[in-house]
């Protein structure tokens, strides 16, 4: 399926994009808006894991829906192997999702509670205008429902009748139905237990191998992030703070820092003594005109307040925003 | 003599029977650690120790929990409640549920020591202003008049810790405190909870999933699995040496700083049902070292090189 893309190393290319929100605007209210992504440009790799990574209110799962065009951006485009996602018509982007899926958060309300696991998983093919015959269908599902590790059994099954790590399994059985080459994974393992989180893990990097995939993968789980991925993004108040070209690389931002220093090991022997950030993360509707973390940051001087910094290049693909990065 | 000392307790819900032979003890001035994943019991153990278990419809039908050399197991409630906020206090996960939304937060934290010191309003609100101070909350005038609904999810979380401190008590019993929470703030709090209880040489019974907090912030664990002790053990063994599969295979979940990739594996298998416990060791299904005794026998919670743990084969 891969042979479908066209060459170049970048099947996703993200610029400048912004989206903003709105609320208020009643008769007593005056209207306010906020940047939920906030002029974020990234490139994903083909065949690479790009981790995107922050706290709550970072804008992680709105970029991750703005890249799939399951959101309309307010500036800035998305390049999809060589094609503007925002000038696709809706029949085109309809043709297009086929090689571009998600898999949700919450395993729970992603399916059809009134649909037996067979049923979800042919829905897709359904979508797409291909009726299967029966044969056809069942072959199809036993090969999906194989592919992640469950039992054929199951396909009569229904949703409730599913643990939560089976129910992933079927979620990401139905992303991968109609053979995409792009998968965006949002949160994928955060309602689950560890131990079914690492099986889901350990299932995500076989099927990338084995089918090729890339993927934008969403956390807020650094020691995940950093495990899964070959990049890792740092978001901050919808901004992108810092890229960090591999897991072993030493974050220079004060906030990515702190994200790292705020992990705690599992092992006694390597406590820490956390760096307490001042002050709160500020309200997303707040206009700020120099750097985002700023009114929480050891380091900050004038400059951090008045300018926002520019993502810049340290070499190796090591990008940071960052007027007075740490040693 | 232990502070708390749970012995063997089972309870049951209905017909159903979640918890079967808990057993832990914790002393004055010690943080334990109570882990496990979702339906191990980590939640019911903390509502058993709170004597809150009758509110769910649940009953402790054998066992004993002995706090500060009385029996809680029959106490009547009208005692359990001289008990619970002034010497037992609970901190829970969800600190927008915690607080009264139409309260304002200091009437809150100024009630319990009211109720349970039997302050003056003035010296109430004074010891108020300084536990918030304490718990490194910036203008703790200003909060004390504010509205739950006017902080953050970590400002909330430390005012309920605030109010759990308020009486003076012996033990606090904190389940999953920061488990709603990003990880910076989890971290943050989790230190001034620490630090706190240390300074006051209070007991902590830490109910998390999070091996990397128990890490942090514990000395003894207890890790639970399906309603039963897996293992106990002091901090260090735990992690160096665990003596149970379970233990071992949980702490191998967790990705560590340059960790091979492919080599994350989880544990096989699912957490059994409660409906359907598995015959012998509940972990049996998934264990990779099972043998036909632990299909048949349930291990017992044995003394083994150091620490207890309920594995029939578990080596020392």
């Amino acid at each position: 399926m891969n042979a479908l893309d066209a060459s170049g190393d970048n099947l996703v290319q993200i610029t400048d994009l912004t989206r903003e929100f709105s609320s208020g605007g009643g008769f007593l209210k005056p209207r306010r808006t906020m940047r939920a992504v906030n002029n974020v440009s990234l490139d994903v790799p083909r065949g690479k894991v790009t981790g995107v990574v922050g706290e709550s209110g970072c804008g992680k799962s709105t970029l991750a829906r703005l890249v799939l065009r399951l959101l309309e951006a307010t500036k800035g485009t998305v390049t999809f192997d060589g094609k503007d996602l925002s000038t696709q018509s809706q029949a085109e982007m309809r043709r297009l999702r086929r090689r571009m899926q998600m898999v949700f958060q919450d395993p729970y309300s992603a399916i059809d509670p009134r649909y037996t696991i067979r049923r979800a998983l042919l829905e897709p093919f359904q979508v797409q205008g291909e009726a299967k015959s029966a044969s056809e269908a069942k072959a199809t599902v036993d090969e999906l429902i194989s592919m992640v590790g469950l039992s054929p059994r199951m396909m009569a099954s229904f949703p409730h009748q599913l643990s939560g790590g089976q129910k992933q399994r079927v979620g990401i059985a139905r992303a991968l139905a109609l053979r995409p080459s792009f998968l965006v994974l949002d949160e994928p393992t955060a309602s689950l237990d560890v131990s079914i989180q690492a099986q889901i893990i350990d299932l995500l990097e076989s099927l990338k191998e084995e089918l090729g995939l890339t993927y934008l993968f969403i956390s807020h789980d650094l020691s995940l992030v950093r495990y899964f991925c070959d990049r890792v993004v740092v978001m901050y108040l919808g901004r992108l703070v810092e890229i960090l070209p591999g897991a072993g690389a030493r974050p220079r931002h004060h906030y990515a820092h702190a994200l790292l220093d705020s992990n705690f090991e599992p092992d006694p022997t390597r406590r820490k003594v956390v760096t307490m950030l001042g002050g709160e993360i500020p309200s997303p509707f707040a206009k700020i005109p120099g750097c985002a973390f700023a009114a929480r940051c050891p380091a900050a001087n004038d400059l951090c307040m008045r300018e926002r910094p520019p993502l810049t290049d340290l070499g190796n693909g090591h990008m940071i925003a960052c007027h007075n990065p740490m040693d | 003599m232990a502070l708390l000392s749970v012995q063997s307790i089972s309870v049951s819900i209905g017909k159903l029977n979640p918890l079967d032979g808990i057993t832990f003890t914790i002393d004055k001035g010690e943080i334990l650690g109570l882990v496990g994943e979702s339906g191990s019991g980590k939640s019911l153990t903390a509502m058993c120790v709170m004597g809150l278990l009758p509110r769910i419809g649940g009953a402790i039908t054998k066992g004993s929990i002995v706090f500060d050399g009385c029996e809680l197991i029959g106490l009547p409630e009208i005692e359990f409640r001289r008990l619970r906020g002034k010497r037992i206090a609970l901190i829970s996960q969800n600190p927008m549920t915690s607080l009264d939304p139409i309260i304002l937060i200091g009437a809150q934290i100024d009630q319990v020591s009211k109720l349970h010191l039997g302050l003056s309003a003035e010296a109430a609100k004074a010891r108020s202003l300084d536990l918030i101070a304490q718990l490194r909350i910036p203008e703790p005038a200003a909060i004390h008049r504010a509205y739950p609904h006017q902080l953050s999810g970590g400002m909330k979380q430390r005012i309920v810790i605030a109010m759990a401190l308020a009486a003076d008590p012996d033990l606090i019993v904190a389940d999953e405190p920061t488990t709603a929470l990003d990880v910076t703030i989890q971290a943050q709090i989790i230190q001034i909870m620490v630090e706190l209880v240390r300074d006051r040489g209070l007991a902590l019974m830490l109910i998390t999933h999070d091996m990397g907090v128990v890490a942090q912030a514990c000395d003894r664990v207890v890790v639970l699995y399906s309603g039963r002790v897996a293992e106990m053990n002091a901090i260090g063994e735990i992690f160096a040496e665990p003596k149970h599969p379970y233990t071992r295979e949980l702490i191998r979940c967790i990705p560590r700083l340059g960790q091979e990739p492919g080599s994350l594996k989880g544990i096989p298998g699912t957490v059994p049902s409660i409906i359907d416990y598995p015959d012998g060791c509940r972990f049996n299904p998934r264990c990779g070292d099972a043998r036909e005794l632990c299909r048949a026998q349930v291990p017992a919670l044995e003394r083994k090189s150091s620490g207890l743990a309920a594995c029939h084969f578990s080596e020392v």
